[in-house]
This record gives C-alpha cells, sequence and structure tokens, in this order.
C-alpha cells in the first residue's frame, strides 16, 4: 500500500506579495512552511504506517525548488520519500492545471497506475489559496473516489470507512481503495521528528519531476493550461455612513448606541 | 450547441433543500437577466419534487427534479454523474452552488470531469456584459485583497458561492416556471465505490452564527481568553451568538465553529456588533452584508468603523461592560412597567 501526501508550500506569514500583472501570487524562498492541514494529513498517512507493515508513504509537491524543503521534513518526520514537482512551465497553475501534474505524477511514480489499495491525503484547503479544489479535482481526473474534511480514518481491506465532517454533525462513509481523503485539523496532532527521520533524510535525495517527466504540454498546466483567470485584483470599498462617538466618562456614547438600536428595533 | 442560461445547483440538506438554494436563485436571476438567458436549478434527492414550485417562486424558469433514493444524502461521486450528465444534456454557460461541504467537493470533481475552470467561494458574481463572461469576485491572499476571475474560453463558467453572501428573493407566487422530472440514466456508476454508513447529527452544537440574527463577535483587541468573556457576556444579555475573527480562533479563546471571514463562516445577520475587530478584508468579508454594524475599537482610524453604521472609540473594557450594565437596566425598567417580576 502505498500513501501519497499532497502537500503545499504556503508563505508562513499572511504578508504575501502579488504580481500586478496577472494576479497570481509571487512566491519567495523565505518564511515559507508547509501547508498547516498538510502536516496533519502526513501524520495520518505516519499513522497508518505504523499500524500496518505493507506502508510506503510519499510526499508529492508542486512550487518552485525550494520546496523541496517541505518534502525533506516530510521525511524527518518519516516518510519514505518525496518528490518535487518543478517546472517553469507550471507557473500561473490554478487549481485544475495544478491537479493535473499532481494526478498525472502520482501514476508516474507508482510506474503507470495506482495500486489497488493506495490512499492519496492532503489538507482540506490550504492556508494561502484556501480553495480547498485540487484534493478533490485530483480525484476527479484519476476516476477514484472522495472523502472531503476528513476527521478519522480507518483502512480496511480494499476500503477506507472515515467520518467526514459535514455543516451539522458528521457522516461515517466507506470508499473503495484506492481514494483520496481531504483531512480537517481535528483528524491529529503532527508529531516530531524521529532521530531515524533525520538520519534517513541524509539519505534520501528529492527527485525533482519536470513536465517532461510527467508527459505534460503547455496547454495541461501552467498559465495556459488554467482555464481560470484573475482579472483583476482590488481592495474593496465597503462604505456606510458611520456615526462615531468617542467614549468618555459621560457615558453618551453608550446611551447613543441603546438609542440607536432601539430605534431600529433591534433590542 | 452554444452553451446558454444560468444554472444553480439546489443545496440538499437531510433531504430537504436547503434555503441557501434561493440565495444561490437570487444571484441567478441578476446573471441571467443580465445576459438575457433563463435561470435553471436542479434539485437531487428522494421525493424533493414538493421543492420545485417554491424555487420558481424564489426565481427559476426551470426546475430539474432529479429524484432516486441514491440522491438522499450527498455522496460526491453520485452527485457527479447526475450533475455531469444535466451539464452535458443543458449545456448552460454558467454553474453555481454553494460553497458548502458538498458544494465544495462536488464542483471540483465536476470541474475535473469537464476540464472547466471553477472559483471558490464566491463572495461577488457579476457578468461582463461586453463579453458576456461570469465575473467571479472572492477574497484571496489571506484574504487581504479581493481578485475577479473569469473563465475566458472554456464553458460551463463555473463557481461556488458563499452561503449568506446574498438575500433569497422574497416568494413571488405569480411567477410561473417549467418543472422537468429526470431519471438519470447513468445509473449508479460511482454507487459502487461509495456508500454512507451513518449520519450522526451534532446536536451539541450550540446557535449557529450563520444562522443568527444578532451576531456579537471579538477580535484580539480583547487581549485574552478572559477578556474575550466580556464578548460572551454581551452576546448572552442580548441573546445573541457568539463570533471572533481568525486571530482570536488561532490563539484558541474560541473554536473554530465561532470563527467568521474568510477561512470562517460568511454571515448575514440584522445587527453584528465587533468588539476589539480591527477589520482586516479577511473578516469583512464574511461580515459586510449585515444589515446593521456596530464596532466598539479604540483605534479611531481602523478599518471596521468604515463599515461600520455605529462605531464607539473607546476601551473596550469600559465600553462593554456599560452597555451591558443599561442593558440589564433597560430590561428591569422594562419589566418593571410590564408588571413582571
Amino acid at each position: 500500500m502505498h500513501i501519497f501526501v499532497l502537500m503545499k508550500q504556503v508563505p508562513g506569514t499572511s504578508n504575501v506579495k502579488m504580481d500586478e500583472k496577472t494576479g497570481t501570487m509571487i512566491r519567495t524562498e523565505h518564511e515559507n512552511v508547509m501547508n498547516p492541514l498538510d502536516e496533519n494529513a502526513l501524520e495520518e498517512a505516519l499513522k497508518i504506517k505504523g499500524s500496518r507493515d505493507d506502508v510506503t508513504v510519499v510526499g508529492v509537491s508542486m512550487g518552485p525548488p525550494p520546496a523541496k524543503k517541505v518534502l525533506e521534513e516530510a521525511v524527518v518526520m518519516g516518510a519514505d520519500s518525496g518528490a518535487l514537482l518543478s517546472d517553469r512551465g507550471f507557473s500561473g497553475s490554478d487549481t485544475l492545471a495544478t491537479a493535473r501534474p499532481l494526478a498525472r505524477a502520482i501514476e508516474v511514480l507508482r510506474g503507470g497506475r495506482l495500486g489497488a489499495d493506495d490512499l492519496i491525503l492532503c489538507g482540506e484547503r490550504a492556508t494561502d489559496g484556501e480553495t480547498g479544489q485540487v484534493g478533490p479535482m485530483v480525484s476527479g481526473l484519476l476516476g477514484i473516489p472522495v472523502a472531503t474534511y476528513v476527521r478519522s480514518v480507518c483502512v480496511g481491506d480494499g476500503y477506507v470507512d472515515v467520518e467526514r465532517v459535514v455543516e451539522a454533525g458528521f457522516e461515517r462513509v466507506r470508499l473503495s481503495l484506492p481514494a483520496v481523503l481531504t483531512v480537517v485539523k481535528d483528524i491529529n496532532q503532527p508529531g516530531f521528528p524521529t532521530l531515524a527521520g533525520k538520519i534517513a533524510a541524509r539519505k534520501v535525495g528529492i527527485p525533482v519531476l519536470t513536465m517532461e517527466d510527467l508527459g505534460l504540454g503547455a496547454d495541461d498546466t501552467g498559465l495556459r493550461g488554467s482555464p481560470t483567470r484573475v482579472v483583476r485584483v482590488f481592495r474593496p470599498k465597503f462604505a456606510r455612513d458611520t456615526v462615531l462617538y468617542a467614549q468618555d466618562n459621560s457615558g453618551t456614547a453608550t446611551d447613543r448606541l441603546l438609542e440607536f438600536l432601539n430605534s431600529r428595533e433591534l433590542i | 450547441m452554444e452553451y446558454e442560461g444560468v444554472l444553480v445547483i439546489g443545496e440538499q440538506r437531510d433531504n430537504q433543500v436547503h434555503p441557501v438554494t434561493y440565495e444561490l436563485l437570487a444571484r441567478g436571476r441578476v446573471l441571467a437577466d443580465k445576459l438575457g438567458v433563463k435561470l435553471s436549478c436542479v434539485i437531487l434527492g428522494d421525493g424533493l419534487e414538493e421543492y420545485a414550485q417554491e424555487s420558481i417562486y424564489r426565481g427559476a424558469d426551470i426546475v430539474y427534479v432529479l429524484d432516486d433514493p441514491a440522491f438522499g444524502r450527498f455522496l460526491p461521486g453520485v452527485y457527479c454523474d447526475a450533475i455531469v450528465e444535466l451539464i452535458e444534456d443543458v449545456r448552460p454557460e454558467a454553474v453555481i452552488t454553494a460553497a458548502t461541504t458538498s458544494g465544495r467537493t462536488l464542483m471540483p470533481l465536476v470541474a475535473a470531469r469537464l476540464m472547466t475552470g471553477l472559483t471558490a467561494d464566491c463572495t461577488g458574481l457579476d457578468i461582463d456584459e461586453k463579453e458576456r463572461l461570469l465575473l467571479q469576485a472572492r477574497p484571496a491572499i489571506g484574504g487581504n485583497v479581493m481578485a475577479t476571475i473569469k473563465t475566458p474560453t472554456v464553458r460551463p463558467q463555473m463557481a461556488t458561492v458563499r452561503p449568506k453572501s446574498a438575500r433569497p428573493l422574497s416568494p413571488d407566487p405569480t411567477r410561473t416556471g417549467e418543472v422537468v422530472l429526470r431519471a438519470c440514466r447513468r445509473e449508479g456508476a460511482s454507487a459502487a465505490f461509495e456508500r454512507i454508513l451513518e449520519y450522526v447529527p451534532d446536536t451539541t452544537q450550540e446557535v449557529s452564527v450563520q444562522d443568527a440574527e444578532v451576531i456579537v463577535a471579538g477580535g484580539k483587541g480583547v487581549k485574552s481568553k478572559e477578556g474575550f468573556k466580556l464578548v460572551e457576556d454581551l452576546a448572552r444579555e442580548l441573546g445573541a451568538a457568539v463570533g471572533a475573527t481568525r486571530d482570536v480562533v488561532d490563539l484558541g479563546w474560541i473554536g473554530y465553529p465561532h470563527q467568521i471571514g474568510l477561512s470562517g463562516k460568511t454571515v448575514s445577520p440584522k445587527l453584528y456588533i465587533a468588539i476589539g475587530i480591527s477589520g482586516t478584508i479577511q473578516h469583512l468579508a464574511g461580515m459586510q452584508t449585515a444589515e446593521m454594524i456596530v464596532a466598539v475599537n479604540k483605534d479611531k482610524d481602523a478599518q471596521i468603523f468604515k463599515v461600520a453604521d455605529f462605531g464607539i472609540v473607546g476601551d473596550l473594557f469600559e465600553v462593554v461592560p456599560e452597555i451591558i450594565a443599561k442593558l440589564r437596566r433597560a430590561k428591569a425598567q422594562g419589566a418593571l412597567m410590564r408588571g413582571d417580576e
């Protein structure tokens, strides 16, 4: 059983710059971290690996060369290997143009096709784009089932049972394997690096896969392969006519507030 | 055949049409009118035909009812098969659905199958009338800015839309439309691969912020978990739900279900009281459609005051207890006048 963990390198702070021309994000090398929910996905993969003796955990990330860091981190945490999808042609990819190389890479890394009991895990969304679309899109492209917002996983023989958090409760769902699961924060507490992992990380190289390696053309990914375009980026104006009072010792401000709310029958 | 028309995928929950569907129809109506095309709506479920008429009253011209026991609860593959089949038949130029746990799962699957574009979590939709394109606006880059996104060449153009980011139209019983009962041809191709074992409603969940008429929300200005109690006290006094910014949730002062903003919930209450909230775009995106906004903040230049109808510039640790005291007094007086206790 192979478990592929899709991991995204995201800015450590919410202070991200943007390319005014293309409207896409400019990523810089420093202060980037593994998307927090992908850490949970990795932890879950390692937990499954710990409970069986046939599991290989592979981290997969798409990004510029420095994104290798998150894959090395994954190996330090206990993943068996990692692969970085990196190519200038990937830049400007929207969610579909990101899902395509990821889906293809999983097949390529598995020698052409997924194993009968393979799993693909990732965070429910990334902290930068927050679309949550890439995981389900990968499942759609691979033609395998998906469960989103997963908070617990139990692998059976040829299937997986999950608990999926929905608006007013949770569902227990059974999916046949192979399958894609996107996880929420509650699923586990990410662990700590192990000594064995640190030693392994020194030996394991992270291979880089390009568009050519994946058999992808210019229309499959990157800006050209993206059906969507960011056409405008703006700071919204939310102006209202504001009545403003300064708080002082007189109690006037709060009196006026209560009158204001009373007159509109809000209290 | 050209792609034409706007399709709303209705939200079904516990085998009932969820009211967010009518928010989508209100949005879809505007888009369809600008394009001069029909607005259709699809309802998937087990015996939900009764909702078709209501959807017409709420703005739909055509309602497709996909009625099958297999649609009783949302299953990604099963729903995807049915929706892809419908889209291939009907060929709408734009497809929208709610950005809920089901909509946010279904639409990426459909987009991958149709190889088309999808924009998540839109808070604004419009039509570029010259190009006849759907303009999809969503908060981006950690919610610091808004981005407008188009799908210029591929069809259909697809978006998930934040619940409570628009108001439904009042039902108009004079509206007429067509109800089409559809059988699904591709029977259960995905059904063999996924199955709901059990659904467990969570009855312990508190007042959902999304359903509340009044929300009192706190930001980092409350300084501590202790400080946040003031927000909760004011909420209790007003019978309101408690909301919070992302910072406050990240700091663990209250749980994620209370988070309002881009990465939490979008709300549209009658009254929103923001306590110690500076007003990042990420937060404003989640509450700007509130009917009335009140803000308390010590910084007179805080962004929150720009969206507020009523603001008090001052120390929240003075202002909020004063409001609570005055509300109690008013309540006591009211009770006295009514001759209660």
